[in-house]
């Protein structure tokens, strides 16, 4: 398929606007492969305006006399306006950017032809895969191995081509589990916590059905998960489902684990919200966050009323509960809800958080998402497909990432010097989710990924933000390493919309922007003057 | 084992509840928002101690209060001091009057025209006493209007009164003549704004009886303005429920924001801070005088004379300025202290957060402008504390000439001092003055920008905050960096003054020269050379050391490194030729 069958029309005389904050821009618009380009005139000093058009999440269009006006919204909660000249063209472009904006192909997608100056193809893209924790864990404890039994992916399609399983249980056995899970998601390690020698594991559902179906080597591979830890752990299996729900799964092939087929594991079910009511809530949220004139008793109603924040708190607080489980208890933890996909992940990733200082760095932050989601198998090109904007009915779109990162956020809130990067790596994590020209969260899985060569093919984000120019966006400036487990209030007076994400666009730039500038500036300081004190005494005459 | 304080008089309420096993529970809230549970194994003890603190936490009269008792060890003179620290004359004089067009008056030196203002009062030149003594009979407790503000820049001024006793037609000449000589008094702008804060309906019940607001019909060139902040009962209720919202144990979020929002808290926070807005616009954009009142003129219309100076003038902004800010529009101009805090057994419907709101209002402009305030939110925590404490004498009473017949300034302490002297702990590292020295704050209203204070009413639940503070650490750089750069500064001067002297070696060096023949082979000796490289070395490792890209730092290097050597070589030479 070729893009000029889609383009409509070359160019046009446009006048961008890009709410507060920012001047209007004027000039030539053109519709591109990938791109919504403006180019001024000649004679101005603004750079070209460049937007990917996977960015846009919904396009409106309106004509009045002879020029018309096309709203787009993307995914980044930006909101774009463009007046452009001449009632054809507007059609023509509005129409183009539909098009283009909704390709689904993933190896015609934009980071198979962006082609960065200073970055080298296949960089950066071997840097956290399971290997790499595994070799940390097996400094640790010896009670785990690195199984290649999806080597091809057809045991598990969604899980990575190795995994890190107890040692005492071997490949055959752990493709039966994988048959009683669902989508083959058996039990595989995502965090050996050290210091109390116990773990986090995460799988889906079992799929006991109404007839309680039972699999002995997925008992015996939770049985060797106690073994391996200290003497006499106990486990607990946290279900991100409700126990209602989790007993009806069992209508349709699923279920959960029943006490007496696995001895020491007990079952905690800490329901949390998925799926499409998540997707309503980030939509609500967003929408309300759009409203400029509402009323305080109208905004604090649709604050309530879209419960995003109630979801913040229910994915913290089951993340501590589990964390809570290893550190205070030193009970090993299972968490799964039906896929293993999502909540799952979330809770698993925001637990190692809490209780992993390494988790807190910045390449260690970028290897939890790296092998916590990305090659976890957490479906990005389904959840992403839309942002809060899309008419379009959602079918597979959920925050779970967002609300993920929103949940990171709470807790650099609450711990501002414990976390190695700042609200900029965050807020770019959510951007490139939904729309990136890096190929790290294309498709919904490492197989996937390996069929449309996404990693000798396009470049990887982690390369991208790990350039020395964007350090400062990045990082905190005042982090100190904190060894010790960070544990977050999660009352709701703890807990803040996040105003850098959801108004980052509604608003114009604030002072506490130039306010961390300022802050930037003392920790600069601060180290020029420690780093200079030093010497210039050094140099001070000897009497 | 540490040992929990709680003042008598920050007690609002004591409360017994029903008989546990353990014992009988004893629950105090605090006026400073704490709650503190206490369980006495005995009921008969429990019910004593419950008694007990009733009476300690009501005082019947002013004399029993801390006030008069807490002793900080200072002499008269001391203490005599710290009362004159905050001196509205000269604050009255910063502000640029008297002038032509404004004077200081003494038609209230003896309170005989109004009792709660204070005795020094400004008004415009060619107001006459009679015209004055006329208008303070058709205001409210005789509450005529006073400049409160005045903005040297723009000539215009903010003025406050009460309301006028217009009922359905009446009419005062001289009230009239007053205002028309407020807004004479602005060179610029003719016309002047009258902002009743009250909402409409209140303002027109109150016409039934006998108060009101002005007809715009009687007062030629008045902009009439509602801008509906509600009153004290409101206000009082609001926060009562906040409260109960907040003490709500397993709160969920569902229920804590739609507790928030039927408390209506912030709704009436967002309405005083649009009313100091609306203020501040009118001065600066229409260069406008305002006047400013609400019932009595003083609850609503402190909260916003005092809000919109501190959106105007940075001044207030300053530790210094925010006590002559809270002196001048809140304590002078008899904001009812001791009855809306509560500090005697009297009405509780006169109790009422007005004061509270204000600070809240501080709060979220040190929020949105973190460069602006010279102080941090602990230095607001620390003054609404000794709002309720009784401790310091600057908050008791209801009016300036109530203070004096209480002789509070010979009896107890002003709090300022001691705070001036903790500076430390309330200043704001991020605080740029330069940038903002002139700068007028133009906060945005919109509704997201108004957050729940946590750390105000949830300041003694430990585990509902920060586990690290950003503050304390940013504090701490800001010392180390000021203690290094002086370091520094010691130490340029120090090398300095021993550059100086190695001049002097070079002089008299030459001065050597002069008397002595010199042998030409000492010059390219190989022991001379030797001991030039090694302060050069010295110097490399300088640069080295410090940042290059540091400008400053470099700068200094090179020229250690360019000319220094020569001098020192030259003096290591003389050493080894007078050797």
């Amino acid at each position: 398929m070729e893009f000029s069958e889609l383009i409509r029309t070359g160019r046009a005389q446009a006048e961008l606007l890009r709410g507060p904050g920012a001047p209007p821009l004027r000039g030539t618009l053109c519709v591109t492969g990938h791109h919504l380009l403006l180019s001024p005139g000649p004679q101005a000093t603004s750079d070209l305006w460049l937007l990917l058009l996977r960015s846009v999440d919904s396009i409106e269009k309106r004509v009045a006399g002879d020029s018309g006006t096309i709203t787009l919204r993307c995914k980044d909660l930006r909101v774009l306006q463009l007046d452009i000249e001449g009632v054809e063209a507007t059609l023509d472009i509005a129409r183009s950017i539909e098009a283009l904006s909704s390709l689904e192909s993933v190896i015609t997608s934009f980071p198979f032809f962006y082609r960065p100056k200073g970055l080298r193809l296949g960089d950066a893209w071997h840097f956290h895969p399971p290997e790499h924790y595994y070799k940390r864990v097996a400094r640790e404890t010896n009670a785990w191995r690195l199984s290649e039994v999806n080597e091809d992916f057809s045991v598990c399609p969604s899980y990575p081509r190795a995994v890190i399983v107890p040692r005492a249980v071997d490949d055959d056995a752990l493709a039966r589990s994988a048959r009683f899970r669902q989508g083959g998601r058996f039990p595989v390690l995502s965090y050996h916590h050290a210091p109390s020698g116990t773990v986090l594991l995460r799988s889906s559902q079992p799929l006991t059905g109404p007839q309680k179906r039972r699999c002995a080597e997925d008992e015996e591979l939770l049985r060797a998960v106690l073994a391996g830890a200290r003497p006499g752990a106990r486990g607990f299996i946290v279900d991100t489902r409700s126990a209602q729900a989790a007993k009806q799964a069992r209508m349709t092939g699923g279920g959960t684990e029943a006490k007496a087929a696995y001895p020491g594991w007990k079952r905690l079910h800490r329901p949390m919200e998925r799926g499409r009511p998540l997707q309503e809530s980030f939509v609500r949220l967003v929408e309300a966050c759009g409203d400029l004139e509402q009323s305080m008793d109208r905004w604090l109603s649709r604050l309530e009323g879209c419960r995003w924040l109630a979801h913040v708190k229910e994915a913290l607080s089951t993340a501590c509960l589990a964390a809570q489980g290893m550190e205070r208890e030193g009970a090993c933890i299972l968490v799964h809800g039906a896929e293993g996909t999502d909540s799952t992940l979330l809770v698993t990733s925001l637990a190692q958080l809490i209780l992993d200082p390494l988790s807190r760095t910045m390449t260690g932050f970028q290897e939890l998402v790296e092998r916590e989601w990305i090659q976890a198998g957490h479906p990005f090109q389904l959840r992403c497909a839309h942002s809060a904007f899309s008419h379009a009915r959602p079918k597979h779109e959920a925050p779970t990432f967002l609300l993920f990162l929103d949940c990171v956020w709470q807790l650099g809130r609450q711990f501002p010097l414990s976390l190695e990067f700042g609200e900029g790596l965050l807020l770019a994590l959510f951007e490139h989710a939904y729309a990136s020209p890096f190929g790290t969260f294309l498709c919904n899985s490492e197989k996937e990924r390996c069929l449309c060569e996404v990693r000798t093919r396009t470049h990887s984000l982690w390369s991208g933000l790990n350039q020395p120019k964007e350090q400062r966006k990045l990082r905190n400036p005042l982090y100190v390493l904190n060894p010790l487990a960070i544990w977050p209030s999660v009352e709701p007076q703890s807990l803040r919309l996040w105003q850098g994400l959801f108004l980052r666009w509604t608003r114009p730039p604030e002072p506490s922007e130039a306010a961390w500038e300022k802050v930037w500036q003392i920790v600069t300081d601060k180290e020029k003057t420690e780093g200079s004190q030093p010497t210039v005494s050094a140099s001070e005459p000897q009497p | 084992m540490t040992v929990e304080m709680i003042l008598h008089h920050h007690i609002a309420s004591v409360e017994k509840l029903a008989l546990t096993t353990s014992g009988c529970p004893l629950v105090i809230q605090c006026k400073n928002f704490r709650i503190v549970h206490f369980i006495v194994p005995r009921e008969r003890d429990c019910h004593d101690i419950y008694n007990s603190l009733l009476q300690l936490s009501k005082q019947a009269k002013y004399e029993d209060l801390y006030a008069f008792s807490y002793n900080p060890k200072q002499n008269d003179s001391e203490r005599l001091r710290g009362w004159q620290l905050i001196d509205l004359a000269e604050e009255y004089k910063r502000m640029g009057v008297p002038n032509s067009n404004w004077q200081l008056s003494d038609a209230n030196r003896e309170y005989k025209i109004c009792e709660t203002y204070p005795r020094e009062l400004y008004v415009p030149r060619i107001a006459s006493k009679p015209i004055i003594v006329g208008s303070s009979k058709f205001r409210s407790k005789g509450r005529f209007p006073v400049l409160s503000y005045y903005h040297r820049e723009k000539e215009a001024a903010v003025c406050r009164c009460s309301q006028p006793l217009s009922g359905f037609s009446a009419r005062c000449l001289e009230d009239e003549h007053l205002l028309q000589a407020i807004s004479k008094a602005n060179p610029v702008n003719r016309y002047m704004y009258v902002m009743d804060t009250r909402p409409k309906l209140n303002a027109m019940a109150n016409r039934a009886a006998g108060k009101g607001y002005e007809n715009e019909d009687n007062y030629s060139n008045i902009r009439f303005q509602f801008v509906g902040i509600e009153n004290i009962h409101v206000m009082r209720s609001s926060l009562q429920k906040l409260l109960e919202v907040n003490g709500t144990k397993g709160l969920s979020v569902n229920d804590f924001y739609s507790g928030l929002e039927s408390s209506g808290w912030l709704r009436h926070i967002k309405a005083v801070m649009d009313a100091a807005i609306f203020l501040t616009k009118a001065i600066m954009i229409e260069n406008a005088s305002v006047l400013v009142h609400c019932s009595d003129g003083w609850d609503r219309t402190s909260q916003v004379c005092s809000l919109g100076s501190l959106l105007l003038d940075s001044f207030y902004r300053t530790i210094r300025g925010f006590m002559v800010l809270i002196e001048k529009d809140w304590i002078s101009f008899g904001h009812k202290f001791s009855e809306r805090c509560g500090h005697l057994d009297s009405d509780p419907k006169e109790v009422s957060p007005v004061f509270t709101q204000f600070l809240e209002c501080v709060w979220h402009l040190t929020e949105q402008f973190p460069q602006a305030f010279e102080f941090n939110e602990a230095f607001l925590l620390q003054i609404h504390e000794h709002i309720y404490s009784c401790q310091f004498g600057n908050f008791l009473g209801n009016c300036q000439k109530e203070r004096e017949e209480l002789k509070l300034k010979e009896k107890t302490y002003s709090l300022w001092p001691f705070l001036l002297d903790d500076q430390k702990k309330y200043l704001n590292p991020l605080y740029s003055p330069k940038s903002q020295a002139v700068a007028v704050l133009e906060p945005n209203t919109v509704s997201f920008n108004f957050k729940f204070w946590r750390n105000m009413y949830h300041q003694f639940d430990r585990t509902l905050h920060p586990r690290q503070s950003v503050f304390n650490i940013i504090m701490n750089m800001n010392e180390q960096n000021k203690q290094l750069e002086n370091d520094i500064k010691d130490l340029e001067s120090k090398i300095k003054q021993h550059k100086n002297k190695q001049t002097d070696g070079v002089l008299t060096k030459e001065l050597l020269h002069s008397v002595r023949p010199e042998s030409p082979t000492l010059k390219t000796s190989l022991c001379f050379k030797e001991q030039t490289l090694l302060p050069v070395n010295d110097a490399l490792r300088t640069i080295e050391g410090s940042n290059p890209a540091d400008n400053r730092y470099s700068e200094y290097a090179e020229e250690f490194s360019k000319s220094e050597p020569a001098v020192v070589s030259l003096e290591y030479g003389v050493a080894r030729m007078t050797c």
